[in-house]
């Protein structure tokens, strides 16, 4: 029966009108949805805004964002705005893409330290490259509101397996205005460590761990050639389990990325002759010292997720980090985005990307960085990343510049759908304010007589 | 070492001590007691009078000058206004488009006893062996050449606590520093401030030794691990003072022996007399209502409360102790007790009349903590508190001088009070603003236009000298 379901779902997804790149291969079972079926179906107009597109328009100033359904209709300075659409003064705003967060742990993990709630790794698993975070994404995480009303409106889900395997496993990337259908892409991308972590794990050195990553992939592709032979054991002994060779399969032949975290240039370096040696699609994450070797990631066309705020030689593999790792990594030609590595405070990025503009990064850049790059990256700019007609509706209106400390979001829509701007920490505030305004601060579920 | 060398060195040292200092017979006289150790070398560096003019000078005491000017001279501010005449002395400085506050002042960080690099032997922040360790001092621990110092400082901090880490009940005591290049502590010591002693509630304490099945392991155990602690002090500090009031104005007593000195009760009596100030690591609105009675029962003070992240839920009640809340701007939801972390936290304590302040706690925080009262200052705007930018400086100048018992010398910028003073390059308040210029006690430690002032840890020398003629350039430099 759940094949079943699970056959439907596949095909609704190929016979989709929309462009379906980002329908993935999901193993999983997990509810990889369609185009994003119209939030409500309404139409939002929402005019007079300073619009960056971060597409071929560029900025338009007065200009007007039509949304129906689930995606954009409309951008412009003169748009025939429908007679049923809402609109929304946008005047003396700015109005973007969504912020699409590269590397996060939204829906798995709630309390850092609280492992009941934490599930993006499993130390005592016997999996690695097959661990899918799909699978245990909760979409009514209360981080979630927090920092979509902050105008983060995609994520990435990653593993976080760093302290226990070497091959993390699989991200997904989802929507963060939605509960059902929420995973868009599933699986987005596999997740490794090299440098300090991945010698840890490997027996102490950075030498092993290059070696287990290496064999992995020779397994996994020994594996893909001979499937039958193995199932009826004419095969040798693979190091990886067989789901692990499964999921490395889509890595070695180049549709998913393989983003591994590593810091140190010649940790960068080594990276770069993996990839070169089983042609792999890879991304740097950390990347702290990837401005010593910019050049070379810029050749391989190799993107890298960084924290710009990240400055300090905290370990010896980040000698090198600088605040000015954006600025020269994009000077070079380098495609970058930010994490930051804390998704309870993912909305802080903003803030990171302001920095990194306070230490020579285009003020633009920094915007794409935010919102178009992560979508470019995971292969997914078809459909997000700008305010283009077609693409899904992930759009954020802001007070002032996205990119102060003094801008809020005053709204913001996912996929069109327009998002209630209220979080538990917005309740807390307001109940406590409240009890300050009063004179007496009465417990909640009492008041003065 | 044989023990006969030791004997004669010991020898030595007693013998070269200064006359005044009595050895062995004659018993200290009670006023000098416990003897200063590890004294303050700081001494201030050279510096030039300087009027700074033109700028927009955000005071510290919650008011703000257009077009003002500040004097600085001999280490101290001399004057402050609209318009100062220029001695014929002073480098004089146009600030216009530019903005001026005091130093900024932290009064949680652990640079120096948790350094970057993070390797196990640098990290010296926590005596994680016993549950109440008042008898250690975080000086000890501080490692000079930390590079967080330097990078703190081009964020304009020129004062801050390095504090203990909170893995215990009683961590020991923390300790001022000016924020100077040095190679020892204590030429970075604040000469004179008042020390501070760590304490945690909550989980830290009892999650680690509750996991190894030792005291404390709830709650409660907590708190009946600071009473127990304060209790023993009290019977201590009853010893010393009968036996001290035995002693003659010539220092001179029949009494007998001094009791042994207990370095740990020793602390705690200090605190107990008002002249060590608790600097107390506490989340929940319930933890820092239990710990204000405890306060109580043994009679001492809370200076401020860190992390206090639900701070807002109480302010009437640390206003009426006078204890200070010393918050993050944004930072909730790593553990149970961090989940109701709010960003108008600190804005609705402020507003609630409690004294309020940003803390780092953070190595890479505590480099733009103007950005992080900017947060708070937002968020309060936000939730309808009218709060002006002037006041919100306060958050990270003169509050936090206050919790540390200097806000007499530091914090404002006010005739008399160390010339610690930073310029900025535009409005603190915005992400993009940096520090332009950073004066320490009058003098430039820190001028972005100028690597004459930009300090190196001896750390960072060398790290990427490449052999191809010097192609990349030095990191910290290139900054």
């Amino acid at each position: 029966m759940k094949y079943l379901v699970m056959l439907v779902a596949m095909l609704c997804v190929a016979c989709s009108p929309v462009d379906n790149t980002d329908t993935g291969t999901s193993t999983t079972g997990s509810t990889a949805r369609a185009d994003g079926q119209a939030a409500d179906g309404k139409t939002w107009a929402i005019t007079g805004g300073t619009v960056y597109t971060l597409g071929k328009a560029g900025k338009i100033e007065h200009g007007t964002v039509l949304l129906r359904g689930d995606k954009i209709l409309a951008v412009g300075a003169d748009v025939d705005i429908p007679d049923d659409a809402e609109r929304i003064d946008a005047r003396g705003k700015i109005v973007t893409p969504g912020i699409f967060d590269p590397e996060s742990q939204f829906g798995v993990v709630e309390v850092g330290s609280v492992k009941q709630t934490r599930d993006a790794s499993a130390g005592d698993s016997r999996f690695s490259a097959a661990f899918d975070v799909a699978d245990a994404v909760n979409p009514r995480s209360v981080l979630i509101p927090v920092n979509r009303i902050a105008g983060v409106t995609r994520a990435m889900v990653a593993p976080t397996g760093a302290d226990e395997h070497i091959i993390s496993g699989r991200g997904a990337i989802i929507d963060m205005g939605s509960t059902e259908g929420f995973v868009h892409r599933d699986p987005a991308a596999m997740f490794a460590v090299l440098g300090e972590s991945g010698a840890a794990q490997a027996g102490g050195s950075r030498a092993a761990a290059l070696l287990a990553l290496r064999e992995a992939l020779q397994d996994a592709g020994d594996y893909a050639e001979n499937k039958s032979a193995y199932a009826s054991n004419q095969r040798r002994d693979y190091v990886p389990s067989r789901l692990d060779l499964e999921a490395l399969g889509p890595v070695l032949e180049g549709k998913e990325p393989l983003v591994i975290h590593v810091d140190r240039a010649s940790d960068i370096e080594a990276a770069l002759r993996l990839a070169r040696d089983f042609k792999l699609k890879l991304i740097v994450s950390g990347g702290a010292e990837a401005w010593m070797v910019a050049d070379q990631l810029a050749a391989a066309r190799v993107p890298v997720l960084l924290n710009p705020l990240e400055d300090l030689p905290t370990h010896f593999e980040t000698l090198g980090s600088t605040l000015e790792n954006a600025a020269r990594l994009q000077q070079a030609g380098v495609l970058i985005a930010f994490a930051t590595g804390d998704t309870h405070n993912a909305r802080n990025v903003t803030q990171a990307a302001g920095n990194a503009v306070a230490n020579g990064l285009p003020w633009i850049d920094a915007l794409k960085a935010l919102m178009l790059n992560p979508a470019v990256i995971y292969g997914m700019d078809r459909q997000l990343g700008t305010l283009e007609p077609g693409k899904l509706a992930d759009v954020v209106i802001w007070s002032g510049d996205p990119l102060e400390l003094s801008s809020h979001a005053d709204q913001v829509f996912i996929a069109g759908r327009k998002i209630p701007m209220v979080s538990r920490q917005t309740l807390l505030r307001d109940r406590y304010l409240e009890a300050m305004r009063g004179k007496q601060a009465m417990p909640a579920g009492y008041i003065h007589p | 070492m044989k023990p006969a060398r030791l004997h004669v060195m010991m020898l030595t040292m007693l013998l070269v001590l200064p006359c005044g200092m009595a050895i062995g017979a004659t018993t200290p006289p009670p006023t000098e007691f416990p003897p200063e150790a590890f004294p303050s070398t700081y001494q201030p560096l050279p510096s030039q009078a300087t009027l700074i003019e033109h700028a927009t000078i955000f005071t510290g005491t919650g008011e703000r000058i257009d077009d003002g000017a500040v004097l600085l001279r001999d280490g101290k501010i001399a004057a402050i206004g609209k318009q100062i005449d220029a001695p014929a002395d002073a480098v004089v400085i146009d600030a216009k488009g530019k903005f001026v506050t005091p130093g900024l002042v932290d009064v949680h960080s652990h640079l120096g006893v948790y350094p970057s690099p993070a390797v196990r032997s640098m990290a010296n922040g926590n005596e994680m062996t016993s549950p109440t360790t008042a008898e250690v001092m975080a000086e000890h621990s501080v490692w000079p050449q930390d590079p967080g110092f330097n990078t703190a400082r081009a964020g304009g901090v020129t004062t801050l606590e390095i504090l203990p880490g909170s893995g215990n009940l009683i961590g020991g005591r923390g300790v001022v520093l000016k924020n100077v290049p040095a190679t020892t502590v204590q030429a970075m010591k604040f000469p004179d401030a008042p020390y501070g002693l760590k304490m945690a509630c909550g989980e830290n304490p009892m999650r680690v030794y509750g996991s190894r099945h030792q005291f404390p392991s709830t709650l409660m155990g907590d708190v009946a691990g600071f009473r127990k602690a304060f209790a023993d002090a009290q019977a201590y500090d009853r010893a010393w003072k009968a036996w001290q009031a035995k002693v003659d104005a010539k220092g001179h007593t029949k009494a007998g022996p001094p009791p042994k000195r207990d370095l740990a009760k020793e602390t705690l009596a200090l605190v107990m007399d008002g002249k060590i100030r608790v600097q107390m690591h506490c989340y929940r609105s319930d933890e820092m209502a239990v710990m204000l009675d405890v306060a109580r029962e043994f009679g001492f003070h809370i200076a401020a409360f860190h992390h206090a992240v639900e701070a807002y839920k109480i302010p009437r009640l640390l206003a009426k102790a006078g204890t200070c809340a010393a918050v993050w701007a944004d930072w909730w939801g790593f553990k149970m007790e961090a989940w109701d972390g709010i960003r108008a936290n600190l804005a609705m304590t402020d507003a609630g009349g409690a004294c309020a302040m940003i803390h780092s706690d953070d190595a890479n925080g505590i480099q733009r903590l103007n950005q992080e009262v900017a947060k708070a200052w937002a968020a309060g705007r936000r939730a309808g508190l009218d709060i002006s930018k002037a006041h919100a400086v306060m958050w990270v100048t003169l509050n936090p001088a206050r919790a540390l018992g200097l806000a007499d010398r530091i914090g404002s910028l006010e005739p008399g009070k160390d010339a610690d003073v930073v310029i900025w390059d535009g409005d603190p308040f915005s992400v993009y603003t940096r520090t332009e210029k950073v004066f320490l006690d009058g003098a430039v430690v820190y001028d972005r236009d100028d690597p004459a002032h930009q300090s190196t840890s001896d750390f960072m020398l060398g790290s990427f000298i490449d052999a191809s003629a010097g192609a990349r350039p030095d990191t910290e430099d290139s900054r």
